[in-house]
């Protein structure tokens, strides 16, 4: 579904991604793992064209995708779940839907299936983003990515902070969506939450992908945490 | 004159200039709220908006009315365009970093001026008003008799000048209409609140830039029509309106167009009235003292969020 091959990016002069090389399928769950600063948010803004990429290429399904202006990349369908939710603070919790759902010109029904799956931002529709809690503002901030009904859907550190009631209910979420096709690319810190749900592991470490592995051929070496992980 | 006479007449010049000093100050708080470019041109928009009109008035001769109401509609559309083009052009290419964009825009003052100079030359021009029938004002008064009405010599406003009262009120809800109800105003408070989120939901924030900042000036270009029959149209009558804008935009908090309304009325009266009862010198004085002052003790204006 999407491919990057060789990317190299950088923040102004700070190069960060150094021929990093990754690809997920329709229906696969990839996560991500490293230290803080190896990559694994650039590679999201890099993907969303958000940062600009300096050499590689990148594809979704087979079309080119490099250097697409940063409005473009979305609308090809592809939903973004920020670190930090980066929601619309000051505006209500169904303008920020709307922001999603004009994003691919979707109307009402994909708005009702979004809402159907989080009842609990039905409730909160009138009220100002920057009100909820942060399982509410999570469930938001997935939700406005739905509106765009994504092929692929990348998530970064979506339990980050969050409850474990809320952990779940995010699990399930991208479960589903994994069930319905759409390609999941998943940062995520926590090792027990990526080896319930990613199909593939890549270890991100100093801009590389440095390994790829299955879930249980982490559970069988845990030196591989210590090597790229660190804990 | 007697001396409510003589306030209410200060405060009904005070709401006039009020009026063209909101949409002035609306453009200039749009575009920082937005864009984050503090517009050094702004004035400039506003000059040639009134420049726009004299020439469009001239062009079609004929009754006063009809040209004014084509200026009303093409002056601003074309200093909106001027401006959107001026932002492709030029913000664009400096990447609306803050510090380029101050000199940036700085340039653009002396390019418009120069130019206007050139083709519009140094003397000012005057507008002839649509209408402007003069209208006596009743002030009342207690005598041996009790209360009456009666009609001071000289308390008087023109029909013109309510009406740009009026434009200046359907303009402000016009503009906030748009802003909280429309789709455009979706997408500007989407960008103003966070540029990069909005563009990874497909919002083309170059684009709505470009738009922001043709507003703007639009915006100055729309108060300058109006104030330009009370007014001659002349090619340094920018730098009050830019002071005035700045002042006004620092007092209410910068981006906060509901601030930027309530301190454009706040600075636009006390301008009047103390016009009228002392000089002009000491309401700019005034005005000045009070915008160190909101720096001072509330640096976000009276309506700006806290920084974080």
């Amino acid at each position: 579904m999407l491919e990057l091959h060789d990317i190299n990016a950088a923040y102004g002069k700070v190069q960060v991604l150094h021929g990093l090389s990754l690809n997920v399928a329709a229906g696969e769950i990839l996560c991500l793992l490293g230290r803080n600063g190896a990559g694994k948010s650039t590679t999201m803004k890099a993907i969303m064209g958000l940062v600009p990429i300096s050499a590689g290429s990148m594809q979704l399904e087979g079309h080119e995708i490099t250097g697409l202006p940063a409005h473009r990349v979305p609308k090809l369908g592809i939903g973004y779940i920020p670190q930090g939710r980066r929601l619309f603070a000051e505006m209500t919790v169904a303008e920020n839907l709307q922001i999603g759902l004009m994003t691919r010109g979707k109307g009402g029904e994909v708005r009702e299936r979004v809402l159907s799956m989080f009842p609990r931002l039905r409730e909160r529709l009138h009220q100002r983003a920057e009100t909820l809690s942060g399982g509410e503002q999570q469930m938001l901030a997935t939700a406005r990515a739905l509106c765009l009904e994504p092929k692929v859907l990348l998530l970064d550190e979506p339990t980050e902070g969050l409850q474990p009631s809320m952990i779940s209910l995010i699990r399930d979420v991208v479960l589903t969506l994994k069930e319905q096709g759409v390609a999941i690319i998943l940062v995520e810190q926590r090792v027990d939450a990526v080896l319930e749900v990613a199909d593939r592991i890549v270890f991100v470490e100093n801009g590389r992908d440095a390994m790829t592995v299955t879930p249980d051929e982490l559970r069988a070496d845990k030196g591989l945490l210590q090597r790229f992980v660190g804990v | 004159m007697e001396f409510g006479p003589h306030l209410m007449l200060a405060m009904l010049e005070g709401l006039v200039q009020a009026s063209v000093l909101t949409l002035t100050a609306l453009g200039l708080s749009l575009v920082f709220g937005v864009m984050r470019v503090v517009n050094v041109a702004h004035g400039e928009f506003y000059m040639l908006g009134a420049v726009l009109a004299w020439w469009v008035t001239t062009m079609l001769g004929g009754n006063p009315a009809i040209g004014f109401v084509v200026a009303l509609v093409v002056a601003p559309l074309l200093v909106g365009l001027m401006a959107a083009a001026a932002d492709w052009l030029v913000l664009r290419r400096v990447e609306y970093d803050p510090e380029r964009t101050i000199v940036a825009t700085i340039g653009l003052l002396y390019i418009i001026q120069q130019v206007t100079l050139m083709t519009y030359g140094p003397d000012a021009h005057p507008v002839t008003p649509p209408f402007n029938t003069r209208l006596a004002l009743p002030w009342y008064e207690f005598t041996d008799a009790g209360f009456q009405i009666y009609w001071p010599w000289g308390l008087s406003i023109t029909s013109y000048k309510l009406f740009v009262i009026a434009a200046a009120i359907v303009t402000c809800l016009g503009l906030w209409l748009l802003m909280a109800r429309s789709k455009i105003g979706l997408i500007l408070r989407a960008t103003q609140l966070d540029s990069e989120t909005a563009q990874a939901f497909g919002i083309p924030v170059e684009r709505v830039f470009a738009l922001v900042f043709g507003m703007g000036a639009a915006l100055a270009a729309l108060g300058a029509v109006l104030v330009v029959p009370i007014q001659q149209a002349h090619y340094l009558m920018g730098g009050d309106p830019l002071l005035l804008s700045f002042i006004v935009v620092i007092i209410g908090g910068l981006g906060s167009l509901r601030g930027t309304v309530v301190a454009a009325i706040l600075i636009g009266m006390s301008d009047g009235i103390i016009s009228v009862f002392f000089t002009p010198t000491l309401a700019k004085m005034l005005a000045t003292l009070l915008v160190a002052m909101v720096l001072v003790y509330r640096p976000q204006g009276l309506f700006g969020a806290k920084p974080a």
